[in-house]
C-alpha cells in the first residue's frame, strides 16, 4: 500500500514518513501528494508569527488546548532555524506542548528551515497538505522568530496572527513595513508586563491609521498571558471571527487563490530550475560556462539566454 | 536524488530536573549536522514514544540521571515495539552503574554513554550506528 494511501487510513508512521521524504526533497513525495490533494482543502489554517521569545510555542500549545476542548483536531507545524555553518538544527518548539504528545487528536511537526528564508521551511505548504488530508480540522503554524520581513505565512495562512512582546522598541517600529500589516490579529503577549498597555496603544494607532474598505476585517490588538491561559478564549475567539468574516463576504475564495497561485509558481519555478541545473551539469558544462565568464570570454547574460533558449526549444 | 537529514530525539524521561548534559548532547548533534527534537525535560515514555513518531526521527538519545532508568528506558523500547517502530534506535546516557548495562541492552538499549563520554564519541557510536530510514 503506497504512504498516501495508508495515510488516508489513518496511519501515523505513514503520514509523518511522507513529511520527511517531502522535507528531503524526495521525487516519491510528489506521487504520494498528488494522491492525497483530492482530499485536501478542508483545514482552516492558522499562522502565528513573532520575534523570537515572544511566546509563539506557548500560545500555540493554549490555542491547541482550545480547539481541543471544541472538539477539534489540530496540527501543528512548528518551524525552528536551520545552522548556516553545519546544517544541523534544534527544533525545541515541542517542549511547550509536550501535553499533547499522547493526544491522538493533536499530530506536531517540527520543521527546520534549512536555508529558507521567509520565516517557513520550503517544505511547509506540503507538510500542511499532508495534515489537511489526515484530517485535522485546524492546522496552526509557528514561524521561526521573525523579525521585520519575513512574511510567507501571510500566503500560506488562512488567518495571521501577529505575537509581540512589550518593551521591543518605540512605536516608529510599528509603522516600519513588514510584518505589521500582515496581522488578522494582533496579540501582546506577556501583558504582565510593565509596558504592556503602551505596546497595545501604539499597535492600535497603528492601525487607526490604515484605511479599511468599507466592509474589511479591521484587526484588533488582544492581551495574552500565554503561560497563564489568559486571554486565550477571547483570541480563540477573535480568530473564529476572522473565520466568519472570509466565509461570510465571500473573501476566503481570493485568500484560498492567492495562497494556491503562490504555491503554484513557486513549485513551477523549481521544478524548471531544478531540470535545467541538472542539465547544465551534463559533461562539465557549467565548468566551461563559468571558466568563460571568469575568464571574460563570454558575458554571463548571454550564457543565461543561451541555456533558457535551448530548454524552451526555441533559438 | 535529494540525501536523507538524520533526525534524533533527545529527551529526559522522568523526574530529575537536570538537562544540562542533554543540552549539550543535542548542541553536539547540532553541530554534527543532525536535526535535533528536543523535548525537554519530564517526559513519560508515552510522550517520548509519540514524539519520536510523528517527528519520524532514526533515533532517540535519553538522558536520565534519576535512577529509574532500569524502568524507563525498557519501557520506551516496549512502547516502540508496541507501536510497530523498532526499527528507531534507542541510546541512553546518565548515572547509570556498569552491573544495570546488560540488562539495559537486552531490553532494547543499543548503547549506555555512563559519565566521562565525550560528545565526539556519542556523535561517532550515532553516526556509525545509526543509518537514516530509507
Amino acid at each position: 500500500m503506497s504512504l498516501a494511501e495508508r495515510i488516508l487510513q489513518g496511519d501515523i508512521r505513514a503520514a509523518a514518513r511522507l513529511m520527511r521524504d517531502i522535507d528531503d526533497g524526495f521525487g516519491s513525495a510528489v506521487e504520494e501528494l498528488k494522491t492525497l490533494y483530492p482530499h485536501t482543502g478542508n483545514a482552516y489554517i492558522i499562522g502565528i508569527t513573532g520575534p523570537p521569545g515572544a511566546g509563539k510555542s506557548t500560545l500555540v500549545d493554549q490555542v491547541t488546548a482550545a480547539y481541543r476542548s471544541r472538539g477539534k483536531r489540530v496540527g501543528i507545524v512548528a518551524i525552528d532555524p536551520t545552522s548556516p555553518f553545519t546544517g544541523g538544527a534544534i527544533l525545541g518548539d515541542r517542549i511547550r506542548m509536550n501535553r499533547h504528545a499522547s493526544d491522538e487528536g493533536v499530530f506536531i511537526r517540527s520543521l527546520a528551515t534549512r536555508g529558507h528564508l521567509g520565516g517557513l521551511s520550503h517544505s511547509t505548504g506540503d507538510v500542511v497538505n499532508v495534515m489537511d488530508a489526515m484530517g485535522m480540522d485546524v492546522v496552526i503554524i509557528e514561524t521561526v522568530g521573525v523579525g521585520q520581513d519575513e512574511i510567507d505565512i501571510v500566503r500560506m495562512a488562512h488567518t495571521t496572527v501577529v505575537v509581540m512582546v512589550p518593551g521591543l522598541g518605540d512605536d516608529i517600529q510599528a509603522i516600519k513595513a513588514g510584518i505589521l500589516e500582515i496581522g488578522d490579529l494582533f496579540v501582546v503577549n506577556k501583558a504582565d508586563r510593565p509596558d504592556a498597555d503602551r505596546t497595545v496603544r501604539e499597535l492600535a494607532v497603528m492601525l487607526e491609521m490604515n484605511s479599511y474598505r468599507e466592509g474589511a476585517w479591521r484587526p484588533k490588538v488582544l492581551k495574552t498571558e500565554a503561560q497563564k491561559n489568559l486571554g486565550i478564549e477571547e483570541m480563540v475567539n477573535e480568530v473564529e471571527a476572522h473565520r466568519e468574516h472570509l466565509f461570510g463576504t465571500g473573501e476566503i475564495r481570493r485568500i484560498i487563490e492567492e495562497k494556491h497561485a503562490k504555491q503554484f509558481l513557486d513549485n513551477l519555478r523549481d521544478r524548471l530550475f531544478a531540470e535545467v541545473y541538472g542539465h547544465i551539469h551534463i559533461n562539465g558544462r557549467f565548468r566551461k560556462i563559468l571558466d568563460d565568464i571568469v575568464e571574460r570570454r563570454r558575458d554571463p547574460y548571454s550564457a543565461v539566454e543561451e541555456i533558457i533558449a535551448e530548454h524552451l526549444g526555441r533559438d | 536524488m535529494s540525501e536523507r537529514k538524520l533526525r534524533v530525539l533527545v529527551g529526559k524521561p522522568g523526574l530529575d530536573g537536570h538537562d544540562r548534559g542533554a543540552k549539550v548532547v543535542a548542541r553536539a548533534f547540532r553541530d554534527a549536522g543532525f536535526e535535533v527534537i528536543y523535548t525537554g525535560l519530564h517526559q513519560t515514555p508515552e510522550q517520548i514514544v509519540s514524539a519520536a513518531i510523528q517527528e519520524d526521527v532514526d533515533c532517540i538519545g535519553l538522558s536520565i540521571l534519576s535512577g529509574a532508568h532500569n524502568t524507563l528506558l525498557p519501557r520506551v523500547c516496549q512502547l516502540l515495539k508496541e507501536k510497530n517502530a523498532e526499527d528507531i534506535t534507542v541510546f541512553g546516557g546518565g548515572v547509570i552503574p556498569e552491573d544495570d548495562i546488560p540488562g539495559l541492552k537486552a531490553a532494547g538499549i543499543r548503547e549506555i554513554f555512563t559519565p566521562g563520554s565525550s560528545t565526539d564519541m556519542i556523535v561517532q557510536w550515532v553516526r556509525d550506528n545509526v543509518k537514516p530510514h530509507a
